[in-house]
């Protein structure tokens, strides 16, 4: 898909009518490769979410029919896992973690000063759509405690100082490419 | 003997920036042209001094940490010139083969982590060079009684939390009637803080296969899943390599090695529900639904997944089953309590962490006391503070005094002091933490991760929290600490599942062994560790 500069999240959209057109091939891939599974729903939507970095109203409607399920079925199954969201989430994800051992080690330092730095709240994107903000339970680096993770990278031995500077850092990095 | 370099790259390395160290020595043996061999493999389990790296050749086995890649060229230049530079690089942890001159590998007595640190990971060659699927081999040689026999008289117990004996859960699943039966490997991994099964699936996946191939041919399953919990994508991926090796190699897929057996993996990432790691909700999830627990019996033993009869083990007891085979279920069960009265054999992981120095993946033989373990292996609290507490299975388990460091680790001695041994989750506990937060801390999570199901769960472990919270913030009097106790007490009894039942196990522990910190906080108004902000 054709990348937008002007707006971040529109790679992420896929604005067709599930009812009246046929699916973009991505999104029809994901459901070739599931059906007929009796367990497809979850997989499916964790796939639809890679693609498309979130779960969106036609993506469920267009699954529901798919899977033959109700609408009402799916979104008590997305509502339930913390993992689905349901708007697009900014360019970058930023993960701070909240497990125990980053919690001695206090992570809630790191969290306070992301939310006072970018000017949101947990769960909340930056209105340029740049970052998005989200706590974790533990992605498993305890011994580096605390621990941030940006998109696909984690830091450990975080500091709140050392938190933003990382972020600043991602920004400089694309700004100079 | 031509030098080998290890370099760990599992998730702690590549947090810490193994990376980069592990691309400049790449990097510099290429340019040099130098006759070594570097390897990369999962996690050695000493992550608090990450990156690290190992360096075999003639003069045995050095290990060095943290590397940076600045540091790799004195490192190369070390091992290659004749004469090895005068002094020990500040840098060095170890430089004996067997670990003694470093008690933190020395004192561990490594059976399912064996491997982790040691092989790469994504070769089925190294994992075969080092007795790999041969206790597959013999399983396929041995009736499946004779399997049953020699899991029961190990006296392996499950390394999910409840400990039940592993034997005696095959047992019932060989006896249930039907061809189609399932077994079910739970990487859930819940415990924020515990990191065993992402070490092992990242370090040495196949080991898991195994048990779980022996497991199958034991009870007679056609289909494994592995629950995995998504926060973990270098593990899951790590699985479907193996899984897909493992199926080139004969071992999944028709006809396992011409013994006419069958087995087929099935991977199932989770979606970032605690409660799924209990069994009857995983299964639920696993179904596609909501992942919510439902009442036992029956047990999934007897209907489980699609109502079929299901065996659920935790990645760790499916990895301990290989060894069993090979070296027998008298070696097992003799590095654990049984010789010594108790009911535990061979070794336990532990996720050592929190506010202690050497924090990392820690494999010790069941019965070491939690002294030994924080003291010996852990090398005390971090930066000269005092220690308070170590809090053992999460969510579900307990905080433990000082005072009781002496009790060994197993299931028997640790239920007796309030916490519970859990899956292996172990944070240390500093004067800097005050341990009412701590009781609030686990009630967020798990108020927050309770299903919704059942009522005095989801409404009890709301009004815990609300006290918790306002006795750390000093609102609290005598009368919400006692109305708390007996809160404690409903929910524990009344609650459908463990996540429930075991929620005021926090609370109660604080409670019992910190209550001059509770008392503070509501007859003075005051939080003694300075932490809570009043
Ligand atoms: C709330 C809750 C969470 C649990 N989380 C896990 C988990 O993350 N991993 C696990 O192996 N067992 C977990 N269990 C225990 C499982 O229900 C089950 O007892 C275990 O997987 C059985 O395996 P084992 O016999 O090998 O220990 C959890 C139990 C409860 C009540
Ligand atoms: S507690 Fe933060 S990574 Fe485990």
């Amino acid at each position: 898909m054709a990348s937008d500069k002007s707006d971040p999240l529109r790679k992420y959209v896929y604005r067709g009518d599930p009812l009246a057109e046929p699916p973009p091939p991505e999104l029809s891939a994901i459901f070739t490769r599931h059906r007929g599974a009796p367990d497809a729903l979850i997989t499916v939507l964790e796939d639809i979410q890679r693609q498309y970095g979130y779960l969106g109203q036609n993506h469920l409607q267009y699954l529901a029919r798919q899977l033959n399920f109700p609408l009402a079925r799916v979104y008590g199954v997305v509502t339930f896992y913390n993992l689905f969201r349901l708007d697009p989430p900014g360019k970058h994800q930023i993960r701070v973690c909240r497990g125990t051992a980053c919690h001695v080690n206090h992570s809630a330092a790191i969290l306070s000063h992301l939310e006072n730095a970018l000017g949101i709240g947990v769960d909340e994107t930056t209105p340029d759509g740049e970052f998005t903000l989200q706590t974790v339970a533990c992605v498993g680096a305890c011994s580096l405690a605390p621990v941030l993770v940006v998109d696909e990278h984690t830091y450990g031995r975080m500091t709140p100082d050392a938190a933003w500077r990382t972020l600043t850092a991602l920004d400089e990095r694309e700004a100079a490419a | 003997m031509k030098t080998t370099i290890r370099v760990g790259l599992s998730t702690c390395g590549l947090a810490a920036g193994a990376r980069a160290t592990y691309d400049a020595l790449a990097g510099q043996i290429q340019r040099e042209q130098l006759p070594i061999t570097l390897q990369r493999t999962g996690c050695l389990g000493a992550c608090h001094r990450e990156p690290l790296v190992e360096v075999i050749d003639a003069g045995g086995c050095s290990l060095y940490g943290p590397v940076t890649p600045a540091e790799t060229g004195a490192l190369l230049a070390r091992h290659l010139t004749a004469s090895p530079g005068p002094a020990t690089p500040e840098w060095t942890v170890s430089q004996r083969t067997d670990r003694s001159d470093y008690p933190f590998l020395g004192r561990q007595v490594k059976v399912t982590t064996q491997l982790c640190g040691v092989i790469d990971p994504h070769s089925l060659d190294d994992y075969l060079a080092h007795d790999g699927y041969r206790a597959l081999r013999q399983a396929l040689q041995m009736s499946p009684e004779a399997i049953l026999q020699a899991v029961t008289d190990s006296h392996l117990r499950g390394r999910g939390g409840a400990g039940f004996p592993t034997g005696l859960k095959w047992s019932i699943g060989r006896k249930q009637p039907g061809q189609r039966k399932f077994i079910i490997c739970n990487a859930d991994e819940g415990d924020p803080g515990a990191f065993m099964d992402r070490t092992m699936i990242e370090g040495d996946p196949h080991r898991v296969l195994e048990g779980m191939l022996i497991a199958a041919r034991a009870i007679g399953a056609r289909t494994g899943y592995i629950y995995i919990r998504a926060e973990y994508p270098l593990a899951v991926k790590a699985l479907h390599e193996a899984i897909a090796q493992a199926r080139a190699y004969g071992v999944v897929g028709k006809n396992i090695l011409g013994s006419g057996m069958d087995f087929e993996f099935v991977i199932k990432e989770g979606a970032g529900a605690f409660v799924c790691g209990e069994e009857t909700a995983l299964m639920r999830s696993i179904e596609g639904y909501r992942g919510m627990p439902t009442m036992r019996p029956p047990y999934p033993a007897e209907s489980g997944l699609w109502g079929a009869p299901t065996n659920i083990n935790n990645v760790e007891t499916y990895a301990s089953v290989p060894s069993i085979l090979l070296n027998g279920p008298g070696w097992f069960a003799g590095m654990g309590t049984v010789a010594s009265g108790g009911k535990s054999g061979g070794t336990k992981a532990f996720a050592l962490a929190g506010a202690i120095r050497n924090s990392g993946l820690v494999e010790i033989p069941i019965g070491l006391s939690l002294r030994e373990m924080i003291y010996d292996i852990g090398g005390g609290c971090r930066d000269g503070r005092a220690f308070k507490a170590v809090q053992l299975g999460g969510p579900s388990g307990g905080c433990i005094p000082e005072s009781l460091l002496d009790t060994p680790v197993d299931y028997e001695n640790l239920r007796a002091t309030g916490a519970i041994m859990g899956s292996g989750g172990m944070i240390v506990v500093d004067e800097t933490t005050c341990m009412v937060d701590i009781a609030r801390y686990f009630l967020t999570f798990t108020q927050d991760e309770s299903c919704g199901k059942c009522v005095p769960c989801r409404v009890g472990t709301r009004k815990m929290l609300n006290t918790l919270t306002r006795i750390t913030r000093g609102q609290a009097s005598q009368a919400d600490v006692d109305r708390l106790l007996s809160l404690c007490e409903t929910v524990h009894t009344a609650s459908l599942c463990g996540l429930g039942q075991t929620a005021p196990n926090p609370v109660l522990t604080t409670l019992r062994y910190f209550g001059d910190e509770y008392r503070a906080h509501v007859e003075e108004h005051r939080c003694p560790a300075g932490s809570c902000g009043m």
